[in-house]
């Protein structure tokens, strides 16, 4: 079983949750020789109800912001001690590294922290009951930003932590999606052997109960995210773009939204399913012409 | 009164750096440095160590308080003794994580250069950023010199980390009045610490050979069970603070009261502080006949039994504090009247030094005179909002 | 002075018993169960792959690979149904 090793089963994740298939999968590729420090959020809850823990490596979790800042004071304690081997890792979603937890990742990727960060994205503060966070894309329906007769959801743009990583100077920044899972896989083991310097990998985690899609469609949506355009599977590496996947053909982004009920609003809303399209092309263009004509993102720095 | 006895291996040096050069002594492996006034000389003193290679440490230059206190946990975490200091606003910003060092007993040792909070912004001097987070679970210290600030880290270090405490603790020192002043201090070297001081072992480090989750979710049952366990450990640690000032007394001959709190003079009314006020307090006290200091050292665990034994046959008690719980009245007032409760003594109240302003002997005078004619009713509080 | 209580907690609530959480059988909650047809299933492993318990092995039986679904901890999500290339997966309501 995938990550039986490293994460034992009955925690109290939602029936078809999509970070708990990301969590399987990363730890799978991270090995036993690592040390986890966890954000507060869905993952951390349902994963360590004392007294029982459904993780089998060294695993802290402090307060909600503070992941990166953790994970980079046990990082200098095991050199300290001697030990270059160990990998330490942290790990939170959209809340706790892309919002209340941004200055400790800024921080953390400035100061060339030896660790690496990885943010599962499920685009709204889940645990909670699903509150609008950073992560929140255009458009999308959550109990903070709902979806009511004047503003028809959130109106802002989702952060990129990727960029914002990389334009920190991170030594490597990933995106990745649990559908394609030899990829994330591939990308974790990849910065896993790296060292010297900080590497970011942003997933994104599919929630049934936040997004209102029924639970067997999360590797379903996942990979429509994909297959829209909608979540380009990318790498930057020492500030080279190398785009893993692209679409042939691109899949109307409609088909991905109206999936999901946190999106249903813009059935009728085509003005606003036109500028995510709009988007979503743009940036298309943007990075394929980076890759193409070999610009170095760093420059950019 | 400060010793007038000169110590041939005193050096000559700012309360920051002594600090900063006793962190040294320590052995102490993982820094995380913020800067806030007036703490900011002690972490820039170890960079300068640090890139001078004279200390063999990892230092963590953090972008944030809460960063800083949280680095400093997951080295510690991690099994190797760790340091930071702050001040004021970067306290109050650290304080959700220090309950959480506290509830998860990792023992950290930080220094905090006491100052004002805002708002208005203030950078001088008084208790209030400490005593505010007096119910974290952190041992408090608070130190009258630079001497006894030196001291007390070495002194909180084997505290915090033996194993039947395992509390994280604050040496709680006066900003600009210890932190920027001049004086002679003996700072003890690595090697003479090294006999009093032993190697951090912290029982359950985070390493892959072992591994174990920290920092889980407690349910009702389980969270009140663990808090009475944390309250419990708390209040033994008492003897482990008082264990500590004899021992170090063995190794270095300076001991400061019993560790938990300092009687200086006899006289029938007493004046209980905190701080480097009661150097100006023990100055008072010895030109009167009926005043005496009874200082308080750790301030958490509150030393209530001690203070009863010592203030139980007094006239008149005088808290003279640098603090106030806004809506009520000072803390150490409040908590020393929970001591001498059903003793019949006068407690009187005095908000002094708010922001800085200074305490001068003249107010100090003028404190004792009010009480002694009877022109402030006990059980009172009255702010003193100027220099008088 | 407090009496001292003796428990059996570590301080600072900290785990030892790693991957404890198995003792916890979430397949009380399940209101549809899958079923593997096994003359359909070819033993892809992809059921394996994206359950989120991690409750699904392909294992050797009667001499071909197969799906086998640990309903001890299977929550009845289906996605394991709904990702099976071959349809070999169908649901059935729970029976309590």
């Amino acid at each position: 079983m995938v990550g039986e090793k490293y994460m034992a089963p009955g925690h109290r994740t939602c029936a078809g949750c999509g970070s708990a298939i990301i969590f399987r999968h990363v730890l799978e590729a991270l090995g036993e020789d690592v040390i986890l420090c966890q954000a507060t959020g869905c993952m951390e809850v349902t994963t360590t109800p004392y007294p029982e823990t459904s993780f089998k490596v060294p695993w802290i979790h402090v307060v909600f912001e503070n992941a990166a800042s953790v994970a980079s004071g046990v990082k200098r304690a095991l050199k300290m001690k001697g030990n270059n081997h160990t990998r330490v890792v942290a790990i939170g979603g959209d809340g706790g590294m892309i919002d209340i937890g941004f200055g400790a990742v800024s921080g953390a990727i400035e100061r060339q922290e030896d660790i690496i960060i990885i943010v599962y994205d499920n685009e709204a503060y889940s645990n909670t009951g699903l509150q609008r966070s950073g992560g929140t894309p255009f458009g999308a329906s959550t109990t903070t930003s709902p979806a009511g007769k004047k503003i028809p959801g959130k109106q802002e743009w989702k952060k990129d932590i990727c960029m914002i990583g990389l334009m920190h100077r991170a030594k490597y920044v990933a995106s990745a999606n649990p559908a394609f899972w030899q990829d994330l896989q591939a990308k974790v083991k990849k910065a896993y052997d790296m060292e010297g310097g900080p590497r970011l990998i942003h997933i994104l985690a599919p929630c049934p109960v936040g997004w209102h899609f029924d639970s067997s469609k999360t590797i379903e949506i996942s990979k429509l995210a994909v297959e829209t355009g909608l979540w380009m599977l990318y790498e930057v590496e020492e500030g080279n773009l190398k785009i893993n996947y692209k679409p042939n053909p691109f899949k109307p982004v409609e088909d991905y939204l109206l999936m999901q009920g946190r999106f249903k609003h813009l059935a009728n809303n085509k003005e606003m399913i036109r500028k995510i399209e709009e988007h979503v092309k743009k940036r298309w263009e943007m990075m394929e012409k980076v890759e193409k004509e070999g610009i170095n993102l760093l420059d950019l720095a | 009164m400060v010793s007038k006895k000169r110590n041939k291996n005193a050096v000559v040096i700012e309360g920051s750096q002594a600090v900063a050069r006793a962190v040294k002594s320590c052995d102490v492996k993982v820094i995380a440095a913020y800067p806030i006034t007036p703490q900011t000389h002690i972490v820039q003193e170890l960079a300068k160590m640090h890139a001078n290679g004279e200390i063999d440490c990892e230092y963590i230059n953090v972008e944030a308080e809460f960063s800083a206190i949280s680095a400093v946990l997951g080295s510690t975490a991690a099994g190797v003794r760790s340091f930071t200091a702050t001040s004021s606003q970067g306290l109050a910003l650290m304080n959700e994580v220090l309950y959480a060092t506290a509830g998860m007993r990792i023992p950290v040792v930080m220094v905090v250069c006491n100052r004002a909070l805002s708002a208005p912004i203030n950078i001088w001097n008084d208790h209030q950023d400490s005593i505010a987070e007096r119910d974290s679970g952190w041992i408090q210290i608070y130190v009258e010199s630079v001497q006894e600030a030196v001291d007390s880290l070495i002194q909180a270090y084997k505290i915090s980390e033996d194993k039947k405490v395992l509390l994280p603790s604050m040496v709680c020192m006066d900003g600009f009045y210890l932190t920027h002043v001049y004086e002679p201090v003996v700072i003890p070297e690595k090697e003479e610490v090294d006999k009093f001081l032993p190697a951090f072992e912290y029982p359950y480090p985070l390493d892959p050979e072992k591994p174990l989750t920290m920092g889980p979710l407690g349910f009702p049952n389980d969270y009140a069970r663990l808090r009475k366990q944390l309250f419990e450990a708390t209040l033994e640690s008492k003897g482990k603070i008082v264990k500590a000032n004899k021992d170090f007394k063995k190794c270095f001959g300076r001991s400061y009261g019993d560790g938990l709190i300092e009687v200086y003079g006899d006289g029938k009314i007493a004046i209980v502080s905190m701080g480097s006020l009661c150097s100006t307090i023990k100055e008072y006290v010895d030109s009167s006949k009926d005043v005496c200091l009874v200082r308080i050292r750790t301030f958490r665990p509150f030393p209530g039994e001690e203070l009863k034994k010592v203030l139980k046959d007094k006239e008149k008690v005088i808290v003279m504090e640098k603090n106030i719980s806004l809506g009520h009245v000072g803390s150490v007032f409040m908590e020393l009247a929970t001591a001498l409760y059903g003793t019949g003594i006068e407690i009187y109240d005095f908000i002094v030094g708010s922001g800085g302003i200074d305490v001068p002997l003249s107010t100090i005078n003028y404190v004792v005179e009010r009480v002694k004619k009877n022109k402030e009713k006990p059980g009172s509080v009255v702010f003193i909002d100027k220099v008088i | 002075m407090t009496k001292i209580s003796k428990n059996k907690d570590l301080p600072g609530a900290i785990i030892t018993d790693v991957g404890s959480t198995a003792k916890n059988k979430t397949g009380s909650w399940r209101t549809f169960r899958p079923v593997v047809d096994h003359s359909k299933c070819v033993g892809c492993g992809k059921c394996e792959r994206f359950c989120p318990e991690g409750c699904i092995k392909i294992v050797e039986k009667d001499g071909k690979r197969v799906s086998v679904i640990d309903y001890n901890y299977c929550k009845g999500c289906l996605i394991c149904m709904n990702e099976c290339p071959l349809k070999a997966i169908s649901k059935e309501v729970e029976h309590k």
